[in-house]
């Protein structure tokens, strides 16, 4: 179960990969909605962990349009109903990322990213 | 005294292939009980375990500190799917990455986890032993050290200062070959991070200790 607030924490890290690295882009993807419990303080408190545009981007590539461009200054109920939703329902199953720059691909198997590289590909 | 995380999901062989919580892993869980006031006062909002093999100590510090973001990382693909039924057993959410140490989180979360876990291969082997154990994913990658039985750990050591949040610990376990008094001066004089002693336990022939470290 990828959810996309791990997929927002995963950059490539090959060998010399260090511009334009992050964020992976999902390819070929099974996805679950699986319900979590809610938690408005957790939520508030990660907000600055994020980066938003990923977030936003990636989660309308995969066909959520609930998050507003820019990180609004004030939040209400709504807004982080909708940001739990995005961080936390979906669930990627299956399928795969790819990194932006060097392309490397990170298979999903089981709902686990696999981020090992080879030997030769660790910087 | 907090229970155990239930591990009966797991079987036998499962436990072929993952290291079975042992003495190291309930010293851990006991210096994790030492702090849980802390813990839970502090809200972590990050919670990252490298090497989590069945997941019972990071399901023990999800029954300390409630809901928030738990990572764990193993480079064995067996124990990430172990970790991930750990945590389902005993509802704690943990998201689950096959990979080595913090590499694909670490320009993420610099600066960022709260509470950084690691219970390392610390027993004293060949450096080859390392390699082959590492690569494979195998479970000798559970306990194979290399040279002072610090190959893996001595890595994982000089990323810590990089990914703690301003207020964020992280515990070691260790072995007293591994040169604790070593430890904890390298970790001051290269990385300015402070560490104790939280706790220390005989357990068979070995003599294990808990480490605390933060930054200055």
């Amino acid at each position: 179960m990828v959810r996309l607030i791990t997929h927002n924490l995963l950059a490539c890290h090959a060998k010399d990969c260090n511009t334009n690295n992050f964020p992976l882009e999902f390819k070929d993807i099974q996805l679950e909605i699986r319900e979590a419990e809610f938690n408005s303080d957790f939520l508030k408190g990660f907000m600055p962990k994020l980066e938003w545009k990923a977030l936003v981007d990636t989660a309308r590539q995969l066909g959520d349009t609930s998050l507003p461009l820019e990180q609004p200054e004030m939040v209400d109920d709504g807004f982080l109903k909708s940001l739990h939703h995005v961080l936390l329902e979906i669930h990627v199953e299956e399928g795969s990322m790819t990194c932006p720059n060097c392309k490397h691909v990170y298979p999903i198997l089981n709902g686990i990213p696999n981020m090992l590289l080879a030997e030769h590909e660790i910087g | 005294m907090l229970p155990t995380p239930d591990l009966s999901h797991l079987t036998k062989k499962d436990l072929e292939e993952v290291y079975e919580p042992a003495e190291d892993t309930f010293l851990l869980l006991d210096a994790l009980e030492v702090d849980y006031d802390y813990l839970k006062g502090s809200k972590p909002s990050i919670c990252l375990e490298i090497g989590s093999g069945s997941g019972c100590v990071t399901s023990f510090l999800g029954n300390i500190i409630g809901s928030t973001a738990y990572f764990c990382t193993d480079i064995n693909p067996h124990a990430c799917r172990c970790t991930q039924r750990t945590g389902k057993q005993n509802n704690v959410n943990i998201q689950v990455i096959h990979g080595s140490l913090a590499s694909p989180l670490e320009l993420r979360l610099a600066s960022k986890v709260d509470v950084l876990l690691f219970n390392p291969p610390y027993v004293p082997t060949s450096d080859d032993e390392v390699g082959h154990a590492q690569s494979d994913g195998k479970i000798e990658g559970a306990w194979a050290g290399g040279s002072g039985g610090m190959q893996i750990t001595n890595v994982m050591l000089s990323k810590v200062k990089n990914l703690l949040s301003p207020s964020g610990r992280f515990y070691l376990v260790a072995l007293k070959e591994n040169n604790v008094p070593g430890i904890i001066k390298l970790m001051r004089e290269m990385y300015t991070l402070t560490g104790e002693i939280v706790l220390q336990r005989h357990a068979g022939r070995e003599h294990l200790f808990i480490l605390r470290f933060s930054h200055l």
